[in-house]
């Protein structure tokens, strides 16, 4: 940009008679004049590339092939059901629900959350040795296995203080699995990559802005709520579907702390509040029950759980790729 | 004047500070959820640690027959139970963990570097969504592919009988194996050291390998020599990065990598390949119905605190690692 800007009224420099422009690979960059091992090298590096696309391509279609084929209309509306074999056992709605309340619930938390974390180390950082711990926490909950986490979550539900958040029985005893468990213990699964995806974006915006608008007598606050974070929007976007994409793809949280019941079970009388403290499922859940080596052994149904919840993926990575691209075509200087 | 200057009349603050205050409390709260987590977890699994001292890391036993022991002695009034030696799920830890580590770090450096600087521009655009979308399959599909077609495949094709005899009495080699696990395993974690990579790679500066270039060094050779090794830091935190996702893989191994606590001999030969083990987070994962009874809870905290110990000895040695590369140039080295 900045050399545009320089050189835009003059004509580019004339290049000297002979020598080619730099975009174009000159002979000697073709691998034909390189040694044996680094064309075999060379050789190998597109082997691989390829294989990775023939890998991902395999795997798409496969699902696709299978999905189709088991994924009837009706399963989409229906819910799972007691049968003797695969056409009785019903559909996976309340698996999909569970999905979507889950997601929810885990980056209701970790998205403000999250956004505060990487608002005060990118922005704040005082004292620095408190900086550095609150860095290397995240990143520890980034490399924290999530059956730990769902351990941990067992212990912390299981408690009396926090039984209001699942079903407690008359005597007292607390169950401790529910959708307010599973939201609670995968919003950490969600918090590294919202917390590194916000401050990366809140890094990339240079010191300028900030001292324009410190000159014109924004404070410190205000900065950060007009002019920072509204330009940083597109990574808090990417940030959130990529969290969204890590907590609908768990499944060990899901299958510790929501109770893996088929349907969703609440608790009480309170229509939404009830539902959340009850149990239930996701499709992850879903399919890890159903595959063959899961209790309920329906391989068409994981096949065609597994496609939906594929799709939705899928449509997450569009999205995560069209804000992506937006935040790289914002340019400071 | 901005109503953010005025100061609050009973606190004394602006608002500013109390912006600050307030974010700071939020982060000293993530600190501490963290810290609740490890003394928890700890405090939970002391019991069996300090039951079986040292020997719990140890071989000795069926480690499946001493698990059942300890669920059942939390079952009936008996003295509860904790004898148990881990090693088979320690190793079959390991194995997972670092043959797949292994595989995909190679593959995928090669991969970055093509991606980066050798592939033409159309394979470009097709692979970057491409280890994108890869990188967030999650587990269980990985599983469930693996399970409905790569567990039959080596079940039916690459098991003889007369291997299978050899080794009746102890396990069935029925395809869930070693093999499943480390296939899948290494094409879970190398799009994540792909994309760490490919990012560090991309951020040497493009005059350090035109300077090579301009030496007459051949672009491969420039980009080996001058790029990857610039941009060591990013491996290294790709590596760790996708290490603490291997190791702490459950739902996947649990599906493919077979049920038993055996541990794979590699005296056996080519059948140590297709012999099934099941690793530490595999573990809690097949057990988790079991966790009412209490000295099986301990059991259960334990395993899980060895995991915890391990993915923070893990991120602390990559970080001790990068110090003395990035004291020339860092790239990608704040890359969580």
């Amino acid at each position: 940009m900045s050399s545009g800007v320089l050189t835009g009224s003059r004509d580019p420099l004339p290049t000297p008679a002979g020598a080619s422009p730099p975009e174009r690979r000159g002979a000697a960059d073709s691998s034909a004049s390189w040694r044996l091992t680094d064309r075999i090298g060379l050789g190998f590096a597109w082997f691989l590339g390829l294989l990775f696309c023939a890998i991902t391509l395999a795997i798409v279609a496969f699902l696709a092939v299978q999905g189709i084929r088991y994924l009837r209309p009706e399963l989409l509306w229906t819910n799972p059901q007691v049968g003797f074999n695969q056409n009785e056992t019903g559909g996976f709605l309340d698996p999909i629900i569970g999905t979507f309340l889950v997601a929810g619930i885990a980056i209701g938390i970790a998205g403000p959350v999250g956004v505060g974390v990487a608002v005060w180390l990118s922005e704040y950082g005082r004292p620095t040795a408190l900086a550095r711990v609150v860095e290397s926490t995240v990143e520890m909950l980034a490399g924290a296995p999530s059956v730990v986490l769902a351990l941990f979550g067992i212990l912390l539900f299981d408690s009396k203080v926090l039984g209001f958040l699942s079903e407690t029985t008359s005597d007292g005893v607390v169950f401790g699995k529910s959708f307010f468990a599973a939201g609670a213990m995968l919003s950490l699964v969600a918090l590294p990559l919202v917390v590194s995806t916000v401050r990366e974006g809140l890094q990339a915006i240079p010191n300028h802005v900030r001292e324009a608008s410190y000159a014109v007598g924004k404070s410190k606050t205000a900065t950060i709520r007009r002019v920072l974070l509204p330009a940083a929007r597109p990574s808090v976007i990417t940030g959130h579907m990529l969290g969204i994409g890590h907590v609908i793809g768990d499944t060990a949280i899901i299958v510790l702390l929501l109770g893996d019941t088929q349907t969703l079970q609440g608790v009480g009388n309170v229509p939404l509040w009830g539902i959340l403290r009850g149990t239930g499922s996701t499709l992850t859940s879903y399919v890890f029950d159903n595959a063959p080596t899961g209790d309920l052994n329906q391989p068409n149904k994981a096949y065609a759980a597994a496609f939906v919840l594929l799709v939705i993926i899928l449509i997450l990575n569009v999205l995560v790729d069209v804000f992506g691209r937006r935040s790289r075509e914002l340019r400071w200087s | 004047m901005d109503e953010e200057f005025l100061e609050d009349e009973d606190t004394g603050l602006s608002q500013d500070q109390r912006a600050e205050l307030g974010l700071g409390a939020l982060v000293c709260l993530v600190v501490l959820v963290l810290l609740a987590m490890l003394a928890f977890i700890f405090q939970e699994a002391w019991a069996s640690f300090s039951h079986n001292g040292l020997h719990w890391f140890g071989p000795g036993g069926n480690a499946d027959q001493q698990i059942q022991a300890i669920f059942t002695s939390g079952d009936l009034k008996q003295t509860p139970k904790f004898l148990l030696h881990a090693w088979p799920m320690i190793w079959s830890t390991i194995l997972t963990t670092v043959g797949s580590v292994v595989i995909s770090f190679v593959c995928s450096l090669f991969v970055a570097v093509f991606l980066v600087e050798f592939a033409p521009g159309w394979l470009k655009r097709i692979l970057e969504p491409v280890v994108r979308l890869l990188a967030s399959v999650p587990s269980v599909i990985y599983g469930l592919i693996g399970v409905l077609v790569l567990v039959p495949f080596i079940g039916n094709h690459l098991v003889s009988e007369k291997a299978q005899a050899s080794v009746t009495p102890v396990i069935s080699l029925n395809g869930y194996s070693l093999l499943a696990a480390l296939v899948i395993l290494s094409v879970m974690i190398s799009p994540i050291m792909i994309a760490i990579f490919s990012e560090g790679l991309r951020s040497v500066p493009r005059g350090w390998l035109e300077g090579s270039l301009a030496l007459g060094v051949n672009r491969w050779r420039t980009f080996w020599n001058i790029a990857v090794r610039t941009a060591r830091p990013a491996l290294i935190a790709g590596t760790v990065l996708a290490t603490a996702r291997a190791l702490g893989e459950s739902v996947m191994l649990s599906m493919v990598g077979g049920s038993t606590a055996f541990a794979p001999n590699p005296a056996d030969g080519l059948i140590f390949f297709v012999e099934p083990s099941r690793g530490l987070a595999a573990t809690i994962l097949h057990n988790t119905d079991e966790l009412n009874s209490p000295p099986m809870r301990h059991t259960l905290f334990a395993i899980a605190a060895v995991l915890l110990f391990s993915s923070a000895a893990l991120s602390l040695a990559g970080w001790a690692a990068k110090q003395p590369m990035k004291r020339y140039f860092n790239v990608g080295g704040t890359a969580a």
